[in-house]
């Protein structure tokens, strides 16, 4: 595996994911916004949560990547569909699967069945995320397609 | 309802208008400029409101809660009498820095505190004038248009109304008390408050905040409670992440009803820089003052050495006006606008404005930076080299450029102010530059005084050479051109009385238009008397009638029906507000004067 191209091509994979995510919301297509959900995970002010929320996307974009590469050395070449086809493929799992779970585990997010409680809370995303905008499963799905085709078009697998 | 009938409550980046029967008749969200949500103000049809009244006939009364832009509107019904409380949530820093906070929520706290009241909650959210995608869950109902989401909670039994939105009745008894919070998400996903004790902490919270900020105005003497509304009501049009001033939260309220002067006022002039700025600091709000300074060298850095008239919150151009035809418009009153096409117009007397507002801060310890030095030499050089060519002038006419009196004394004052921070060394002008300035300021000088004056009437005349006057004339003392008790300003005042007073110490701007009484003109005309023009009692008499063309809650829009005393034009009105506290405090400073006199 190399390394470097995994660190290089990830971070600029989560760049251009993340660009196309705050383009969406700029644009009044979504208010899918993973840096601030991720970051309120972690802390109750909405200002640190949306700052310490970018870093750890960008770490995940890293970690995320890693599981990419996987797949491509054991497809054994990395091409731009091959990492489109993941990307698609992990996007609509978030988006059905992750996004219906993720109140559950989020400490700062509202659930349908729970009671009252004295903090404010994020707004569940729902099936698809479509709590956000009904545009933001397309979003969310160029997104990660573009990722994964800028990682599978640019990672080198080695030997 | 007539524009009076509102008052505004707001979060220092958007604004809402309650109307005296509880209703939220305009509110763009999440900016001043934004499109609206409710907006039955101008169309009731299809501008959509969000309403909680009593079912049958009523009384109501409302007042803001002391010190603060917190709406209590007491509604007494047949059977019981019903408090509703209403105010956006104001999240300063430090709440940021402790909890997930929305972009927007507004609170209604609904009490009954007599008897029983049937209560009809009706809310129609129309956002860009569209019917939204509404959904009805248990306690909550939510709007969608496009991403952006308006979440309404605390109700339940809503139905879908027959007009639009949703409506709900519930029946309250003595003691009963609803709290309903409107958040609103157009970035991020909505944060959800907690409703119930927590929201009423808020709301506490948010009074205390207004009562804090208050409570910091540094104005003593019989008119306190009016400056410290006035200055409340700046306090909500200044849009708090960049410091600029908006001239009002609304559109196309018209200053003449049924008629076509309907201008969407949610931007920026630079027009009323010096004197917002001059209230800012006159207050002691020093804060925002800089802040307004500071978005003012910044917005006119983009353009310079050309200024525009009028600026967005960002320091932008205004979107393209567009007329909306289709709306019914404030009591017929057609088109309404959406942007303002003055932001094109040649306006020169904003270089004067500019300016005098930057040499007010340096007069308060400021150090203009190398940029802001080059860019004021920038303005003076524009205006030597300009001065001569016509304008639209103050009052932004739509006809032909002039050659304004009032344009040509900022253009003095521009070169002047600018000689005044080379005499204390902010700035360095090169021998050539200064010669250029101090013979431009005099010939401007020379121009106003033989061709601006009229020995017929014994006054300044609107144009060089004409024979008519406009009330921008009474500010020829306060920019230090003449000296209020001159006789020149006397007689202009004089003059300015005699042609344009309308009664009850109004005055109208011009001639020019068939409109009502300018608010800001009127106060212009009691700061005029209060500064030596006249004598304090007269300055006082004049005064004390003007407060009596605000509303209920002391709030005043753009104009005043002479016939009616209605309020015309955009409400509130943030020049009115200011001319209102400038007479003020010359009105004090006045009185402080005579008492040092005596003593």
């Amino acid at each position: 595996m190399s390394v470097g191209s995994w660190l290089l091509w990830g971070f600029v994979a989560t760049v251009v994911l993340t660009t196309l995510m705050a383009g969406s919301q700029g644009a009044n297509l979504t208010r899918m916004n993973i840096p601030y959900m991720l970051g309120a995970m972690f802390t109750r002010r909405s200002t640190r949560a949306k700052v310490s929320g970018f870093f750890l996307h960008v770490m995940n974009g890293w970690i995320f990547a890693l599981l990419y590469v996987a797949a491509f050395h054991a497809w054994g070449a990395a091409t731009w569909w091959r990492g489109a086809t993941i990307g698609f493929v992990h996007a609509a799992f978030v988006l059905a699967v992750g996004m219906p779970l993720l109140p559950y585990m989020h400490p700062r997010m509202a659930r349908e069945d729970e009671g009252p409680d004295a903090e404010p809370r994020l707004e569940p995303p729902g099936f698809l995320a479509l709590h956000y905008g009904v545009q933001t499963p397309v979003s969310v799905l160029i997104a990660h397609v573009v990722y994964g085709a800028v990682l599978g078009g640019f990672y080198h697998v080695a030997g | 309802m007539r524009i009076d009938d509102y008052a505004v409550i707001g979060d220092c980046r958007s604004a809402a208008l309650v109307s005296r029967a509880g209703s939220i008749d305009w509110l763009a969200w999440p900016r001043f400029d934004s499109d609206p949500i409710f907006a039955a103000i101008l169309d009731e049809a299809r501008g959509g409101s969000f309403s909680i009244r009593p079912t049958g006939s009523f009384a109501s009364t409302r007042t803001y809660l002391d010190g603060t832009n917190v709406l209590e509107t007491r509604f007494v019904a047949g059977d019981g009498t019903l408090v509703v409380t209403d105010s956006m949530i104001v999240s300063d820093e430090a709440e940021h820095r402790r909890a997930l906070v929305p972009e927007h929520e507004l609170l209604r706290v609904v009490e009954c505190v007599a008897g029983r009241v049937e209560v009809e909650i009706v809310f129609d959210p129309r956002p860009g004038f569209r019917p939204p995608r509404i959904s009805i869950g248990r306690d909550s109902v939510r709007s969608t248009d496009g991403a952006t989401m308006a979440l309404l909670r605390g109700v339940t039994g809503m139905q879908p109304a027959a007009g639009g939105g949703v409506r709900g009745i519930l029946r309250m008894t003595n003691g009963g008390r609803l709290v309903l919070s409107l958040v609103h998400a157009a970035r991020d996903p909505a944060v959800l408050t907690p409703l119930g004790d927590a929201a009423t902490a808020r709301m506490e919270s948010t009074t205390r905040w207004w009562r804090r900020w208050s409570s910091l105005a540094r104005h003593d003497g019989p008119y306190r409670a009016h400056v410290v509304r006035s200055a409340l009501a700046l306090k909500l049009l200044c849009y708090g992440p960049s410091g600029a001033v908006v001239a009002a939260p609304t559109t196309s309220l018209p200053e003449e009803p049924g008629g076509s002067l309907n201008w969407d006022y949610r931007y920026c002039w630079l027009r009323d820089a010096a004197l917002t700025a001059h209230v800012l600091y006159g207050l002691g709000y020093d804060a925002e003052g800089d802040a307004f300074v500071d978005w003012l060298t910044h917005a006119t850095r983009l353009t310079r050495p050309e200024l525009r008239v009028l600026y967005d919150v960002f320091g932008r151009k205004p979107s393209r006006e567009t007329e909306r035809w289709s709306l019914a418009g404030h009591a017929g009153s057609r088109p309404v606008r959406i942007g303002n096409a003055a932001a094109d117009q040649f306006q020169i007397d904003v270089y004067g404005e500019v300016i005098d507002a930057v040499a007010q801060r340096c007069r308060r310890g400021m150090r203009p930076d190398p940029e802001t030095t080059t860019m004021l030499r920038q303005f003076a050089e524009f205006v030597c080299e300009n001065w001569r060519r016509p304008d639209h002038g103050i009052w932004e006419s739509r006809g032909g450029p002039r050659h304004y009196v009032y344009s040509s004394v900022m253009c003095w004052v521009a070169l002047e102010r600018l000689l005044e921070l080379a005499a204390r060394g902010d700035i360095a002008l090169t021998p050539a530059i200064r010669e250029l300035v101090e013979r431009n300021r005099d010939e401007l000088s020379a121009a106003v005084r033989t061709r601006g004056w009229s020995e017929q009437h014994q006054s300044y005349v609107e144009v060089l050479d004409g024979d008519t006057v406009d009330a921008s004339l009474l500010l020829l003392s306060w920019y230090g051109f003449e000296r209020a008790d001159s006789p020149r300003m006397r007689g202009t005042l004089e003059h300015v009385d005699r042609v344009l007073g309308a009664g009850n110490g109004l005055l109208r701007r011009n001639l020019a238009a068939d409109e009502g009484a300018f608010g800001i003109c009127s106060f212009w005309g009691v700061e005029q008397l209060a500064r030596g023009g006249g004598s304090l009692p007269e300055a006082e008499a004049r005064f004390s009638a003007l407060l009596r063309h605000g509303n209920d809650v002391g709030l005043f829009a753009e104009e005043t029906d002479p016939a009616t005393g209605a309020a015309v034009g955009n409400f509130p009105q943030a020049f009115t507000h200011v001319g209102l506290v400038n007479a003020a405090i010359a009105i004090e400073r006045r009185r402080h004067d005579a008492r040092g006199s005596s003593r």
